[in-house]
């Protein structure tokens, strides 16, 4: 059942949260890391000057009968720092661990939405706690629209006047 | 009696059997539920539980709360069959409860394939209403918990197929003119250019059985809810439209052979000693078509809508007060439905 949380620490400081996936094959072996951003990064470091140093990471594949490990197709992946996920994960099952996913691997995701809804935007119903703030993004796209129209028209006076709208909205906000 | 016409005008119960809506929502602070641990699915359960009870005085009277891990596998499909759980919902692993209200228009289930998923059933062509009552319920969580919502991609789920508006509106279709001629292949196709589903009675996988039709909108992004529902409730009417059309259609044709088609079902379904259920929906079927076209006088949908559920193989069971093998099945089904048609 625990399988259901993967969330996980880096297995090499044991200290953050786990978000990077290695994925290579070390002797015909695969071989898995899960690795927080910040050595995940020392990590691609050591790769790049001496990718032979990874085998420190994995001293248990390595050397087996003396030979030098053969490493091959490294894949590097990002994981979901709420619930673990990785977007291999996503396409293996067709589901998104959380909330958060969204966020992480929402570039990607993009062109799947599109294809499955026909657009990427939502233009339905907002809890209305977030009612407030919404509007005014979408008040405030809309005026920018008009903006680069009043621009274009060379309506200096419209155009400034927009533009001071806008600002007095983005202050607002915050 | 002009009440009665006009609530078969609005209503259409000749080819409308029910109008569904259904919501789905996550709550920001859990993962999704198939990757929750099982403390967080049964503090999630008892939160929902608590917003339910809690929303107002008599609410604690008025649903009732299904565990499905304490349901063995008959009652679970009672529920299904009734349309008041999914087929998912019955086969969950984890810690999942239904909310359901005492008259059975409300369905709340809790950590399905999302968090919630609020659906409201009304018998006939209700969709609006059941929107209507899908949004107050909507509110009414929302104002106790932070939902996972983006403002691009709307209510965040599971599966990126429902993000957005996260609505479900579907209409239940009986369309036997539409399929004895053929013509209902012309309206799949339609439907799917217009990004309308058509599934069976229970959903995704399953056969139309008595020609029962689930129409539902596939794209939950990019449009309002008032749009899709909008727009669901066009395709159906201009279906209903199609279906009643080719009805009196082939009845004028030949009401010999139309009338003669649906009294030998008739007699079939009123005297049959063994049925089985496959059986059964095509002579439902045949019934509910004499009904609505004037023909047979002796039942009414009440009583046919009453036996389509009863005869239903959990139900039936349940009716009957003890699990029954498939033959034993055929026998009691039979005997049910001349006692249903007695009283
Ligand atoms: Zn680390
Ligand atoms: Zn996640």
């Amino acid at each position: 059942m625990n399988e259901r949380v993967r969330k996980m620490l880096c297995q090499h400081c044991q200290k953050r949260i786990a978000n990077v996936h290695f994925t290579q094959i070390v002797n015909n072996k695969k071989v898995e890391l899960y690795l927080c951003e910040q050595c995940a990064n020392e990590k691609s470091q050591f790769h790049i000057d001496s990718p032979f140093n990874l085998g420190d990471f994995f001293s248990g594949f390595i050397g087996i009968n003396g030979a030098s490990p053969y490493i091959h197709s490294v894949q590097q992946e990002r994981l979901c720092d709420v619930c673990g996920m990785s977007y291999d994960d996503f396409q293996k099952t067709g589901k998104l661990g959380c909330g958060n996913c969204y966020k992480v691997f929402g570039e990607r995701l993009k062109p799947i939405i599109k294809r499955l809804h026909g657009n990427v935007e939502h233009v339905g119903k907002v809890p209305q706690k977030l009612m407030k703030d919404l509007n005014a993004a979408r008040e405030i796209e809309k005026l920018k629209e008009a903006l680069n129209k009043a621009i274009q028209n060379e309506e200096y006076e419209k155009a400034a006047e927009i533009r001071d709208k806008i600002r007095e909205m983005e202050n607002k906000k915050i | 009696m002009t009440g009665d016409r006009n609530n078969n005008d609005v209503l259409k119960p000749d080819i409308v059997i029910s109008s569904r809506v259904r919501l789905a929502r996550n709550l920001e602070r859990y993962p999704f539920p198939f990757r929750m641990s099982r403390e967080q699915s049964l503090k999630l359960l008892s939160e929902i539980k608590d917003i339910v009870i809690k929303s107002s005085a008599t609410a604690a009277d008025n649903f009732y709360f299904v565990d499905i891990q304490k349901l063995n596998p008959v009652d679970r499909q009672v529920l299904v069959e009734k349309h008041l759980i999914s087929p998912d919902l019955a086969e969950s692993q984890i810690e999942s409860a239904a909310i359901i209200s005492k008259d059975e228009t409300i369905s709340i289930m809790v950590n399905e394939e999302d968090h919630i998923r609020i659906q409201c059933l009304y018998p006939g062509m209700q969709i609006d209403a059941a929107w209507q009552l899908c949004n107050n319920l909507d509110k009414l969580f929302e104002e106790k918990v932070d939902y996972a919502f983006s403002k691009d991609f709307g209510y965040l789920t599971c599966c990126p197929t429902n993000i957005g508006t996260g609505i479900r509106a579907s209409v239940m279709l009986h369309l036997p003119a539409l399929v004895m001629t053929g013509y209902i292949r012309n309206i799949l196709e339609a439907c799917s250019k217009l990004s309308i589903a058509v599934r069976g009675m229970y959903g995704e996988n399953t056969e139309a059985a008595g020609n029962m039709f689930q129409i539902s909108n596939q794209v939950t992004l990019g449009q309002t809810e008032q749009e899709i529902i909008a727009n669901i409730t066009s395709v159906a009417s201009q279906i209903i439209e199609q279906e009643r059309t080719i009805r009196n259609e082939l009845y004028k044709q030949n009401p010999y052979r139309f009338e003669d088609k649906i009294y030998r079902s008739l007699g079939i379904f009123t005297n049959a000693r063994i049925m089985t259920s496959e059986e059964c929906m095509k002579l439902i079927s045949d019934v509910r078509l004499g009904i609505d076209m004037g023909i047979i006088k002796t039942i009414d949908r009440n009583t046919l809508d009453k036996i389509m559920l009863l005869t239903q193989p959990a139900n039936l069971q349940k009716t009957i007060g003890k699990p029954l093998s498939p033959e034993e099945r055929d026998l009691r089904r039979a005997e049910l439905i001349r006692e249903l048609i007695k009283r």
